[in-house]
C-alpha cells in the first residue's frame, strides 16, 4: 500500500483509538442548568455554559463556538419546551456528535421532569411567542429544581458509571441542603403572598405561582413583542384602578420601559437576576433564590 | 339470739357509721385524693387529645378536599394530555416539520430588468436579474424536514416560482450518528463554499445576491452530490469539508459523462471574542469541468450566436463574518460585518456558432482556446439601531482581469465586437437597505441600489420587499 494511503489510515486509526476523556463534558444551554450541574458534579466534570444571564434566551444564534463545544460534549443539558428552538437544533446537526442527538442519553431536557404551567389551549403565533409545551422558564420554582436534579443525577450516573457513586452522594447532599433552603425560603417569602406586580415578559410565572405573587400585567403586550407606548398607557390606566406594588424586570431586559412605567405609576422597579449570574449575589442556585427573595421582600413592605 | 343481734347490729353500724379516723384511714383518704387528682389530670389530657384529634380530623378533611380537587384537576390535565396524546398518537404523529416562506416585492428600476447583464462576464444562467417592475410575487418556499431514523435526517426545500412550476432548491439527507465529528450530506444541497451560499434568499440581508455570486455562481451554487464535513474536537471552531458532485451547475455544465463532474473543498474557523462578538472566517476551493457550457450572445450585426465552452473552471475564495451585540444580547442593538472574495480561472476552448441564424455573417463554427482570470468581492455591514429596525449598506465590485479569446486573437473571423458580453468592464454596485422586523417571522424591507453591472448604463433600483414565514420555526445559520 502506498505511503500517503498508509499515512491516512494511521491518522484514522489514531482518531478511532482516542480514549474517552476521563471527565464528563457537559454543555449547558443556560446558566441555571450549568449551576445545577456544578452542584451535582463539583469539579469532576467540565461544564460549558452556552449563554449568560445578560442574554435574552430567545435570541441566541448557533454561532461557531457553540458548535465547537457541542462537538466534544458528552451531555447536553437544556430546558426544552422549544425555548432553544432558534439555535439548538442547528448546533446538534452541525456538531458531528452522535452522542447528543435528540433521543440519545447525551441529550437531557429539563422540562420533561417539571410540572409545566400555562400550557396553551390554542397554539397560534397570533398570541405572540408562545410555547406549545407550556411556559419554559421553569427554573424559578425550587420544587422543579429538586425533581430535575434527581433526573439529571441519574442521567450523569448512566453516562459516567465510574463516578456514579460520587454523583449520587453529592446529589443526596445537595437535595438535603436544597430542601432545607426551600423551607427557609417559603417561610421568608410568606409576606410576598398576594403581592401584585407588573412583569416584563412572562418569565416569572413559576416564581409567582410558588410564592403566591400575582402578576396583574406585563410590559410586553404579548410575549415576545416589545413594549409599546399604547400598551404602557393602557397599563398605567389599569394600575390607577388596581395598583401594583412594583414593576419586575429581568437583568437582561432593557431598563427603559420598566423605569418609565415605574416613574409614572409611582412604584419601584425590581431588577431580578432571573438566572445565575444576573446579579452579583446570584453566583449559584442558592444565591439566585436568596437574591430574588431579598429584592422582592425589599419592596413588599 | 341477743348475741347474734348484737353482732348484726355492730356489723350494720360498722357499715352505716363513718369509719373511725385512724392513720390507715388518713392514708386511704390521701390515696383517694391522689386517685381523684390523677383522674382529673387524665380527664383533662383526654379532653385535650380529643380536641386535637378533632382539629386534626378537620384539617385532614380540608386536606382531603384540596387533595381531591388536585386529583380532579390532575385527572382533567391527564384527560387533556391523553386526548392530545391520542391526537399525537395517530398516523400524523411522525409528520415532518413544515414551514412556508412567502415573499414579494414592489420594484422600480430605471433599466429594463429583462435586459440585465453583467458585462465582461459570461452569463451564469441563474435568475440573477432584478425582480420585475411593479408588484411581483417572489419565490414561495416550502420547507419540510424531519428525522428519518436514529441515523439520518432529511430536508427538502421546494421553491414555488411565481410564473408557475416548482424547483427543488434542496433535497438532501444528512447523517446523525457518524462518529468522531463527521457528517455526511447527500442529494441536492447548497454548496458549503463561501459564507452566503448556504443561506436561503429569505434569510439574506438584502433582496438580491452580491454581484460576485451572480457572476460566478448563478446566484447560489447547488450541488447534486455528497458532502463530508469534519468538526475538530477543539474549543476553536474548526470545520473541514469536501464535496463531490455531478458538476452540472455554473461554472460547470450538464456533462453526460461518467465520474465526478465537480469537487469543492472548504475550511472554516470560528469563535467568540468575549461575550459580545462572534466571528467566522473561511477559505474555499471549487473545481468544475464544464463540457459544452453554452450561453447566448449577440454578434455585431444583431443576430443571436451560441458560445459553448469546454474546459475547466477553478475558483477559490475567502470569506469572513463578524457579529457584535452588547453582551451578546441582540434584542436592542447589533452589528454584522460580512465580506467575501472569489477568483475564477477558466482554461479551455470556446466555440462560436452562428449557424442557427437566418442570415448569419459566417455560417460557421469557430473553436479556439479560451482563458479567463477574473475576480470579485463584496463588503456589507448591517446595523440594528433600534429594536426591530436595521440599516445596511453593501458595496460590490467585480474585476475584469484577463479574458483571452483565441477566436479573436487568432483572427478566425469574429472580432471582439461579436462578443459584446465579454467586453472589458468593471461592474460595481452600491446598495442601501432599511428593514423592519416586527418579529423573527416577519420582515419588510426598503432597498435602494445604484447598479453599474451593465456597460454604459446605471440602473437605479428601489424595492419594497416583504418576507413572512409560517409554520415550524426554522433555525437560521450563523
Amino acid at each position: 500500500m502506498n505511503s500517503p494511503l498508509r499515512f491516512v489510515l494511521l491518522i484514522l486509526m489514531w482518531l478511532a483509538a482516542q480514549p474517552a476523556l476521563a471527565a464528563l463534558s457537559i454543555f449547558a444551554c443556560t446558566p441555571e442548568w450549568g449551576a445545577l450541574a456544578k452542584e451535582l458534579v463539583g469539579d469532576k466534570a467540565n461544564i460549558y455554559v452556552a449563554t449568560t444571564a445578560l442574554q435574552d434566551p430567545h435570541r441566541i444564534e448557533a454561532r461557531p463556538s457553540l458548535i465547537a463545544r457541542a462537538r466534544s460534549a458528552d451531555l447536553v443539558v437544556c430546558t426544552g419546551a422549544q425555548l432553544e428552538i432558534g439555535w439548538l437544533p442547528l448546533v446538534l446537526t452541525q456538531a458531528g456528535n452522535a452522542k447528543i442527538q435528540v433521543g440519545q442519553p447525551g441529550y437531557f431536557e429539563a422540562s420533561r421532569y417539571a410540572v409545566m404551567l400555562e400550557v396553551p389551549a390554542v397554539v397560534d403565533r397570533s398570541q405572540g411567542d408562545i410555547h406549545p409545551g407550556g411556559n419554559p422558564h421553569i427554573h424559578l420554582d425550587p420544587r422543579n429544581i429538586a425533581k430535575i436534579a434527581v433526573a439529571l443525577s441519574e442521567r450523569m450516573a448512566q453516562l459516567d458509571p465510574p463516578q456514579a457513586d460520587s454523583y449520587r452522594a453529592r446529589t443526596k447532599a445537595f437535595l438535603e441542603r436544597w430542601q432545607q433552603a426551600t423551607v427557609r425560603w417559603e417561610k421568608e417569602g410568606a409576606p410576598l403572598k398576594g403581592m401584585t406586580v407588573v412583569g416584563y415578559h412572562k418569565n416569572m410565572s413559576y416564581l409567582n405561582q410558588w410564592l403566591g405573587i400575582r402578576e396583574i400585567g406585563s410590559l410586553e403586550p404579548k410575549p415576545g413583542l416589545p413594549p409599546t407606548t399604547a400598551h404602557m398607557s393602557e397599563l398605567l390606566a389599569r394600575l390607577a384602578k388596581s395598583p401594583a406594588k412594583a414593576v419586575v424586570r429581568s437583568a437582561y431586559n432593557d431598563p427603559r420601559a420598566a423605569e418609565w412605567l415605574a416613574e409614572n405609576a409611582k412604584i419601584p422597579v425590581v431588577t431580578l437576576a432571573f438566572t445565575v449570574g444576573g446579579t452579583d449575589r446570584a453566583k449559584d442556585l442558592f444565591g439566585l433564590y436568596d437574591d430574588t427573595l431579598a429584592r422582592l421582600l425589599a419592596v413588599a413592605k | 339470739m341477743f348475741r347474734r343481734n348484737l353482732i348484726a347490729a355492730a356489723v350494720t353500724l360498722a357499715f352505716v357509721l363513718p369509719p373511725p379516723a385512724s392513720a390507715q384511714d388518713a392514708e386511704l383518704a390521701k390515696i383517694r385524693d391522689e386517685i381523684k387528682q390523677m383522674k382529673d389530670a387524665y380527664e383533662k389530657r383526654i379532653q385535650n387529645l380529643e380536641k386535637r384529634l378533632s382539629e386534626a380530623e378537620a384539617k385532614a378533611g380540608k386536606a382531603e378536599a384540596t387533595a381531591s380537587k388536585a386529583e380532579q384537576s390532575a385527572a382533567n390535565a391527564e384527560s387533556a394530555a391523553s386526548s392530545a396524546t391520542a391526537a399525537r398518537g395517530g398516523e400524523n404523529a411522525f409528520n415532518p416539520a413544515t414551514s412556508l416562506i412567502l415573499q414579494g416585492a414592489y420594484a422600480r428600476t430605471s433599466q429594463d430588468p429583462n435586459r440585465f447583464q453583467i458585462t465582461g462576464f459570461a452569463p451564469s444562467g441563474g435568475e440573477v436579474g432584478p425582480p420585475r417592475r411593479s408588484f411581483g410575487l417572489g419565490e414561495s418556499e416550502l420547507i419540510v424536514s424531519a428525522n428519518i431514523d436514529p441515523y439520518f435526517r432529511g430536508v427538502a426545500i421546494a421553491a414555488l416560482a411565481p410564473e408557475g412550476g416548482a424547483t427543488v432548491e434542496e433535497a438532501y439527507f444528512q447523517t446523525l450518528a457518524l462518529p468522531q465529528g463527521l457528517g455526511l450530506k447527500g442529494g441536492r444541497f447548497f454548496s458549503g463554499l463561501g459564507y452566503l451560499n448556504e443561506q436561503h434568499q429569505h434569510a439574506w440581508d438584502f433582496q438580491d445576491a452580491p454581484l460576485v455570486y451572480k457572476a460566478f455562481l448563478g446566484n447560489q451554487l447547488r450541488q447534486d452530490g455528497v458532502q463530508l464535513k469534519w468538526v475538530a474536537p477543539t474549543d476553536l471552531f474548526v470545520e473541514l469539508g469536501a464535496e463531490l458532485s455531478a458538476g452540472d451547475q455554473f461554472p460547470g455544465s450538464d456533462r453526460n459523462k461518467n465520474g465526478i463532474g465537480g469537487s469543492a473543498a472548504f475550511a472554516n474557523l470560528g469563535g467568540d471574542i468575549g461575550a459580545s462578538t462572534a466571528w467566522r472566517a473561511g477559505v474555499s476551493y471549487l473545481s468544475m469541468a464544464p463540457n459544452g457550457r453554452a450561453y447566448t450572445d449577440t454578434d455585431s450585426a444583431g443576430g443571436s450566436v451560441t458560445n459553448t465552452y469546454t474546459g475547466n473552471a477553478k475558483m477559490w475564495g475567502v470569506n469572513g463574518v463578524l457579529k457584535w451585540s452588547p453582551n451578546g444580547n441582540s434584542t436592542y442593538n447589533s452589528f454584522k460585518l460580512q465580506g467575501e472574495y472569489f477568483r475564477l480561472r477558466q482554461s479551455g476552448a470556446l466555440t462560436y456558432d452562428d449557424t442557427a441564424q437566418a442570415a448569419p455573417m459566417f455560417n460557421a463554427r469557430f473553436t479556439d482556446y479560451f482563458q479567463t482570470d477574473q475576480s470579485g468581492w463584496y463588503l456589507q455591514g448591517v446595523w440594528q439601531f433600534y429594536p426591530r429596525w436595521r440599516v445596511g449598506y453593501r458595496y460590490d465590485a467585480l474585476r475584469y482581469g484577463t479574458v483571452s479569446n483565441g477566436i479573436v486573437s487568432n483572427a478566425l473571423g469574429p472580432t471582439a465586437a461579436d462578443f459584446p458580453l465579454l467586453a472589458s468592464h468593471r461592474p460595481t454596485r452600491n446598495t442601501l437597505m432599511l428593514d423592519w422586523s416586527p418579529t423573527e417571522f416577519s420582515r419588510i424591507r426598503l432597498q435602494f441600489a445604484s447598479d453599474k453591472s451593465r456597460l454604459g448604463r446605471t440602473d437605479n433600483q428601489a424595492f419594497v420587499q416583504y418576507i413572512y414565514s409560517l409554520g415550524a420555526h426554522g433555525a437560521h445559520k450563523f
